[in-house]
């Protein structure tokens, strides 16, 4: 494992005394000039970075209302203050939601607001908590802002609603209009540019892999589900997450939608072009670049001449979808008007239970007890169904449908008031293994108090970053790695097939003969 | 007419010009800024009465404090009716005949003063108490506390220990709303206090007091939760849309 000690799981989560500088360092890498340039960055930190940055920010508190809002609305109440995962977890002061904000709230203060400009003529800013912008703050900045998962529950406990998130993404777009990009992030985009997703997954490797699935599926339950990729005049567009391709156990999520659709008789496919329902141009604050993204879905719903976009399981994902794809690409005037656009799998999923339309045995799950973890961007910031908090009741409806045992982590770690997995908002890199492993801590001790209570054998995620960081926390804390799984693993596990003709598969063909 | 008295009016006349046109342009800046994404902080209203709602309970109740942090939502919540108590008490020295309802919350109005001191002892203890806290505060953030307890003590000493010639303030704040200055009495806590009501009412639109206007533009709070339903997008995102070819 790496250079630096696994928080201890407790019986609950202590808040620790605020460090200053544990958790300093050089930040994620930055982004080589190429990755930097394809997004329309300069490639290396500009000579007046001080004066383009200043600039951007005060472009910025113009563009956003809520940046500017929050800037100026903060009263240092500290209600925040013990809210951050990334600050249970690792005891930097600067992880407090209300000093992440003030690292970029006392620049705003300095050059941007007339007591900041009155007060430094006199040398007495340090009075309000404005500074100057240093190359220190700068990398600061890099550093800092990469310690946010823009997971929002700073904001659901903020008594004006400020939202650290909104300062996060400001401060990378700052960070990459300097030329001064973290490299997870813009090579991503990159990749989604040039070849559709962000694993940078050929439309060729994808057709072969997906086929190679359905020969998976075909000998495991006998049943010929497809996974069809560029189908024209299909009823639905599925969009999820590449890592649903080839990542455990997002795979197996996959293959549990397809299966749903299949029981279900529902016309779908995939896209080559929109193969990626990730959208980093959220996580580093770039509108262009988020609706350059949400575009190809609409040129892939178009060309493809669908009816309905569902999304599949997946985080900001579907933050992205449900709460700026309509913004950004909309309108969907041209789609099915029957069905809100675009839809979470879940919803649709809900929706085929309700009416009864799939045959399910929960008995199938009986070898697991399962939790729920509510994903941040889904829990705070999206709906799922009519209901504000459906984005909590639809899963567990789903979940209990098709699992005999189900428990939920106490309830202040969940809901509205869920922790972040630690690796979300474009942290999910090796580079900042430290923090990811450090933020998981408060889930992790949640998930621990089930698993002693209510004997808890797994977790089940709907996001592809949520999976992805907690296959690979889980041993730092005593876990297993296949301790995470798909909601929609759970669903397809489920499904009874006995009115479905079984395709003769080598020796097991006998079984065959069990349809009526 | 003594040099106090026409000091202490042209202080109120700027003090009073500043809050309103300071305020106002902030007011004004934060209407025209658009927020070009649907971020409400979820689970949201689905309808414009049920944000009402929302934004009701958290101006009135802090309904976001008190899931936070009891002990800030206490102190928090005691300062701010005390206040606003003590505000409406003293609409009597600003109209004349006295609003009967204002003469009813008297008794209350009076008391309040303590309720305010308590709120801000609380919260100025929890600022060098709470490490926390400690870390995030910048000396204004203890000044702006003292400020408000200077102007509470005063006050009550006046209303408690020292009285003042409340009959002529009276006239000279009714004085100063006609344009016809009335003189006024030289008295410490009454110079005390109105010069520390000026100095937060000068400091109101270029300081964190900025939240009490803010809450109801903050997007996280104020949006309808309706973003498949209805397009939402700003005017500058709007140009972009130029280059679509679909």
């Amino acid at each position: 494992m790496a250079d630096f000690d696994t928080p201890e799981l407790k019986d609950y989560v202590e808040v620790p005394l605020p460090q200053v500088g544990v958790m300093k360092g050089s930040g994620p890498f930055i982004a080589k000039p190429e990755h930097q340039e394809a997004l329309g960055f300069p490639g290396e930190l500009v000579d007046d970075w001080q004066d383009v940055a200043v600039n951007r920010l005060a472009d910025l508190t113009k563009r956003y209302r809520g940046l500017r809002v929050f800037m100026d609305s903060c009263v240092k109440c500290g209600a925040c203050t013990d809210k951050c995962h990334y600050y249970l977890g690792t005891s930097d002061a600067n992880n407090m939601p209300v000093a992440r904000q003030d690292l970029m709230r006392s620049i705003y203060r300095y050059y941007l607001t007339p007591a900041g400009k009155l007060l430094r003529k006199f040398g007495l800013e340090k009075l309000i908590g404005a500074r100057e912008l240093t190359r220190d703050v700068l990398d600061e900045w890099h550093n800092y802002y990469h310690q946010c998962s823009e997971c929002r529950r700073c904001s659901v406990f903020c008594p004006y609603g400020i939202d650290t998130a909104e300062v996060t993404m400001a401060g990378r777009d700052i960070l990459d209009t300097v030329g001064m990009g973290q490299k997870y992030d813009n090579e991503i985009i990159g990749k989604v540019f040039t070849i559709g997703n962000n694993l940078g997954l050929p439309e060729r490797a994808l057709a072969d892999t997906l086929e190679g699935l359905e020969e998976e599926i075909e000998e495991d339950i006998e049943i010929p589900v497809k996974l069809p990729l560029d189908v024209k005049g299909a009823d639905i567009l599925l969009v999820t997450p590449s890592a649903d391709f080839f990542a455990e156990p997002h795979v197996d999520g996959l293959i549990g939608y397809a299966k749903v659709f299949h029981q279900a008789g529902i016309s779908w496919t995939l896209s080559s072009h929109a193969s990626e329902a990730a959208n980093f141009g959220m996580f580093i604050g770039s509108y262009e670049n988020m609706r350059r993204i949400s575009l190809r879905i609409r040129e892939a719903a178009l060309d493809l001449g669908v009816k309905r976009i569902v999304f599949g399981e997946c985080g900001h994902a579907w933050r992205v979808a449900y709460a700026f794809l309509n913004t950004l690409a909309g309108p969907f005037d041209f789609l099915d008007p029957k069905y809100p656009v675009p839809q979470h799998i879940l919803e649709v999923t809900h929706d085929l239970i309700q009416k009864g339309k799939l045959k399910l045995d929960p008995s199938e799950n009986d070898h697991m007890t399962l939790t729920f973890h509510d994903s941040c961007n889904v829990a705070r910031a999206t709906r799922m169904g009519p209901k504000p908090g459906g984005q909590f009741t639809i899963p567990r409806d789903v979940i209990k449908a098709v699992c005999n045992n189900y428990y939920d982590m106490p309830s202040d770690t969940i809901g509205e008031a869920t922790y972040c997995c630690g690796g979300g908002g474009g942290l999910l890199t090796d580079d900042l293994m430290e923090v990811r492993v450090k933020g998981a801590m408060p889930r992790m001790q949640a998930l621990n108090t089930v698993v002693e209570d209510h004997g808890v054998t797994h977790l089940a995620a709907i996001c592809a970053i949520c999976k992805t960081q907690f296959a690979k926390t889980l041993p730092y804390y005593g876990f297993t790695m296949d301790q995470i799984i798909s909601v929609h693993q759970l669903v397809g596990d489920a499904l009874v097939w006995d009115d479905f003709e079984k395709v003769a598969t080598g020796d097991e063909a006998s079984d065959n003969n069990e349809q009526e | 007419m003594s040099f106090l008295t026409i000091l202490y009016a042209a202080l109120f006349y700027f003090a009073t010009a500043t809050i309103v046109f300071g305020v106002g342009f902030k007011i004004l800046q934060y209407a025209k800024t658009p927020a070009p994404l649907k971020i409400p902080t979820t689970p949201a209203p689905v309808t414009k009465s049920g944000v009402v709602v929302r934004l009701a309970e958290e101006v009135v109740l802090f309904k976001s404090l008190f899931k936070s942090n009891k002990w800030i939502w206490i102190f928090g919540w005691m300062f701010h009716f005390a206040l606003l108590l003590v505000l409406l008490r003293h609409l009597r020295y600003f109209t004349e005949p006295v609003w009967w309802w204002v003469t009813l919350i008297q008794p209350f109005g009076k008391y309040a003063g303590f309720a305010m001191l308590i709120g801000l002892f609380g919260l100025f203890a929890r600022r060098f108490l709470v490490k926390r806290v400690k870390y995030i505060s910048s000396p204004s953030d203890y000044l702006m506390l003292l400020l408000l307890i200077f102007i509470g003590i005063s006050g009550l000493i006046m209303k408690f220990i020292s009285h003042t010639d409340i009959i002529a303030v009276k006239a000279f704040f009714l004085g100063l709303m006609r344009f016809d200055i009335q003189p006024l009495p030289a008295d410490g806590p009454l110079l005390i206090h109105l010069a520390l009501v000026a100095a937060l009412m000068l400091v109101f639109p270029f300081s964190k007091l900025l939240h009490a206007p803010g809450i109801f533009f903050s997007p996280t709070r104020n949006q309808v939760d309706n973003p498949r339903e209805k397009r939402h997008i700003a005017g500058w995102a709007l140009k972009l849309e130029a280059d679509r070819e679909h």
